[in-house]
């Protein structure tokens, strides 16, 4: 009997083929176009948080100079920045993005295994953003509470959007997180089910395996923004009191009592710290695979990989509360989170060797995707130091409010992921459209951004020595804050404004590229993994033409001695293998130029 | 080949097709059934943090516990005969037979609906006995509890309604041994969770 894999059992796929404009490219059921939706919408709604961002910026550097913003949409601002960043950018676009592009690919899969329900998860997450932008134009705007929501000051008059603006947070992100379980489902089920043959688990590449157990985190962790969300929904809209005190709002007893605000702080963050996992894990995956091939070395422990992965998802679990240190809690706890804390640092520290390593006497071609990937282990290396200092009760305590914090998750959560994002977005690019990103402008916008990023976040460290307080709309006039912290504050402002507008140079290389960039064969950078081996490029609906491939080998077969050319791809059996009149890679081609 | 063995593999050593006509830990079953079991793994998620809630509010001094009214146990006696009508449906449609087959799955359907109108009517007599939504936490959380409850029923009873109208229009029982397996699974579980449920509401 003919062979036939699971993932090509499925009648059904000859049912979803588009046949028209819509069905292939808006009610699309196709991965690629869906993460490309996700990809755009995730995108799209991080670039209003960018412009909050730089509206706060401005405010901090040059309080006197510029009116653009008031208190209440100060707080505004930072509340949407922070959660748009995290959840409707960070989470979309690794995982609704990237993990809809490559899991199928890289599992030789013809789709995801349910392809409705993929469809299904980016119209609700597009319903989610929707949501949420619509609460910058209902009245009171939306919600000010700060990114983590907590009560009671979400629904205190004196916070601004505490009526409809919290009311359509907390529906935007029930909404995204029915949409993240739809997406999750089918992202872990098409990973252990639909695999193509030979492809074990441990041949799957680092990408895969930081998105699966990322999605893992995210079906374990969401449930606790939901239970939060929905309780606090209760709270607000119909007056219970889960977390809500007794309180006296302008002279005037509120209608609740007795609620427990710290069981909010424990719920959120019980979500909240895996979240951080749940966007660090697929960048460790797939900045794992852009270091490797564009150091042409196989990526150095890769099964240690995988078990940092794993343990790091399992650990981020029991670390929660370090957010919590300022709330009061018994000292015991607190020795108990700062330790878990710490243990978590070493399979983190062993990732970073293991890509320095992976570097180590390299054949390291500087393409535009390795810049942003060797950047990232800078950035990465600096806020996940400080993250060690923040993990302990006595140093945290002083510095939880000051801009110390502020710099810390921006260089480990944001400057890093996004310098990843970049870095896949540059690698995967030929593939996904047919044509070479322009090098030279790719290079530009990395030497600015990291730079500029640099020159955000580390005055932003001696800020927050300096005991300058976040969250602040202005400082004022103190008698600890010396003047010249204005002067700080004013360039990291100019430096902010530099990095948000070299960010256009991205944008103009992405649509000039799509037009007019060099045509790019199947496989421009010599990779090794599966996802660069389909018959056609961008790949066609199916990806793997009449027959899905066999895999013979791990994804990291790079200059492997004996071999005839520096990569052998995975679908390439022994016997297979290319003699060196039929190599059509040129190891020494420099793309780099070719590409100006 | 069990999972640490798997993780402990050297991949870069092993070359060729491993594994059979699918790789090694596929696992020996429908990608809906895998599908299905991470769903119940986030839905036990839910539960059991709406759980954890409800114990650490339940220590606050304002809480003055609800004394569950006694139509819950015969609200239970329907949830748990719509349970056995769902394994009925599940052990004829594997048998490959047909005979009751409709009977057992569309009335384990109708059981589940009975059971959410006695829900409904316990809040309506909770109300109506002065115990409101607000007027303490441990109300609040018995009618947040039972709703959500209600809403993963209300969940299962749609794919039900789907699968009886395939049944009742012809559809072959054989065609349709997935949906019932999986919708019988599914009750059992929400069986589960609610006697879980009751006996923490009852015995707090």
């Amino acid at each position: 009997m003919a062979y036939v894999p699971l993932a090509d059992q499925d009648s059904e796929m000859e049912m979803h083929h588009p046949h028209s404009w819509v069905t292939k490219y808006v009610w699309s059921q196709d991965h690629k176009v869906i993460a490309i939706q996700y990809g755009s919408v995730a995108i799209a709604v991080g670039i209003v948080a960018l412009v909050l961002s730089l509206l706060m910026r401005m405010q901090l550097g040059f309080p006197e100079t510029f009116d653009l913003i008031d208190p209440n949409s100060y707080y505004q601002s930072v509340t949407m920045h922070g959660m748009i960043m995290v959840v409707y950018l960070l989470t979309a676009l690794f995982l609704g993005g990237f993990g809809n592009y490559l899991i199928p690919l890289m599992c030789g899969a013809r789709d995801m295994v349910f392809p409705f329900l993929n469809m299904l998860s980016f119209w609700f997450y597009l319903l989610s953003v929707l949501i949420l932008m619509a609460s910058f134009f209902v009245g009171g705007g939306p919600t000010g509470a700060g990114w983590t929501l907590y009560p009671p000051q979400t629904a205190m008059e004196g916070t601004p959007g505490h009526d409809m603006g919290i009311l359509l947070m907390l529906a935007s992100l029930a909404v995204f997180i029915i949409a993240f379980t739809m997406g999750g489902l089918n992202y872990v089920t098409t990973v252990l089910q639909y695999r193509c043959r030979g492809l074990t688990m441990m041949r799957l590449p680092l990408s895969v395996w930081g998105i699966f157990v990322a999605t893992v985190l995210g079906l374990f962790a969401f449930p606790a923004l939901l239970v939060s969300a929905v309780m606090m929904l209760f709270d607000t809209l119909l007056g219970t009191s889960f977390f809500m005190p007794a309180v006296i709002e302008a002279g005037t007893p509120l209608d609740h009592n007795g609620g427990s605000p710290i069981l909010f702080q424990h719920l959120f963050w019980f979500f909240g710290h895996p979240e951080v996992y749940i966007v660090a894990l697929p960048a460790f995956g797939l900045i794992s695979d852009v270091l490797s091939t564009h150091a042409r070395k196989n990526i150095f422990g890769y099964r240690m990989m995988v078990w940092a992965i794993i343990a790091i998802g399992g650990l981020s679990f029991i670390v929660w509360a370090h957010h919590m240190y300022v709330s009061g809690m018994h000292p015991y706890f607190g020795f108990f989170f700062a330790t878990t804390t710490l243990i978590i640092a070493v399979p983190t520290a062993l990732k970073v060797y293991n890509w320095v390593l992976t570097l180590w006497e390299g054949d390291i071609r500087l393409n535009a995707p390795m810049y942003f990937a060797i950047g990232f282990i800078f950035t990465f290396v600096h806020g996940g130091l400080t993250g060690l200092f923040l993990g302990n009760v006595v140093i945290d305590l002083p510095l939880s409010d000051t801009y110390f914090v502020v710099a810390h998750f921006h260089m480990v959560m944001g400057v890093s992921p996004v310098l990843v994002l970049f870095a896949a977005l540059y690698h995967w690019f030929p593939k996904a459209s047919g044509r070479m990103y322009h090098e030279g402008m790719a290079k530009v916008h990395f030497w600015c951004t990291f730079l500029g990023t640099y020159a955000i976040y580390l005055p932003m460290h001696y800020l927050g020595f300096l005991g300058v307080p976040r969250r602040y709309y202005a400082i004022g006039t103190t008698d600890f804050i010396p003047e010249s912290a204005q002067d700080l504050n004013a360039t990291i402002t100019i430096a902010a404004l530099f990095v948000g507008a070299v960010q256009i140079l991205f944008f103009i290389n992405i649509f000039w590229s799509l037009r007019y960039g060099k045509k790019a064969d199947g496989n421009p950078w010599g990779s090794a993994s599966l996802e660069w081996q389909t018959p056609d490029t961008p790949p066609a609906h199916g990806n793997w033409g009449d027959k899905l491939p066999t895999v013979y080998r791990w994804a990291y077969d790079y200059s492997v001695p004996g071999a005839h050319q520096d990569f052998i791809p995975q679908n390439v059996s022994e016997s297979e293998e290319p003699t060196a009149d039929e190599q059509h890679f040129d190891p020494d081609r420099d793309t780099s130029k070719a590409d100006l | 080949m069990s999972l640490f063995k798997q993780l402990a593999s050297k991949p870069w050593e092993r070359k060729g097709v491993i594994g059979g006509l699918d790789p090694e830990g596929v696992f020996d079953t429908s990608p809906e059934r895998v599908a299905l079991s991470f769903f119940l793994a986030v839905a036990s998620v839910i539960f059991s943090l709406f759980a954890v809630s409800y114990v650490i509010r339940m220590s606050l001094p304002d809480w003055t516990p609800l004394a569950e009214p006694s139509q819950l146990w015969a609200n239970t006696g329907l949830l748990i005969i719509s349970s056995i009508l769902f394994q009925w449906a599940r052990s004829i449609a594997n048998a490959g037979k047909q005979k009751n087959l409709l009977t057992a799955f569309i009335g384990g359907g109708v059981f589940a609906l009975l059971f959410i109108a006695g829900q409904v009517l316990t809040w309506n007599s909770l109300q109506a006995a002065g115990y409101f939504l607000t007027s303490n936490p441990a109300n609040s959380f018995f009618y947040l509890l039972t709703g959500l409850h209600i809403v993963h029923l209300l969940g299962g009873l749609w794919v039900w309604s789907k699968s009886s109208i395939r049944l009742l229009s012809g559809g072959k029982p054989e065609n349709l041994r997935l949906s019932i397996e999986l919708c019988t699974i599914y009750w059992h579980f929400l069986l589960i969770i609610w006697l879980i449920m009751f006996a923490v509401l009852s015995n707090t």
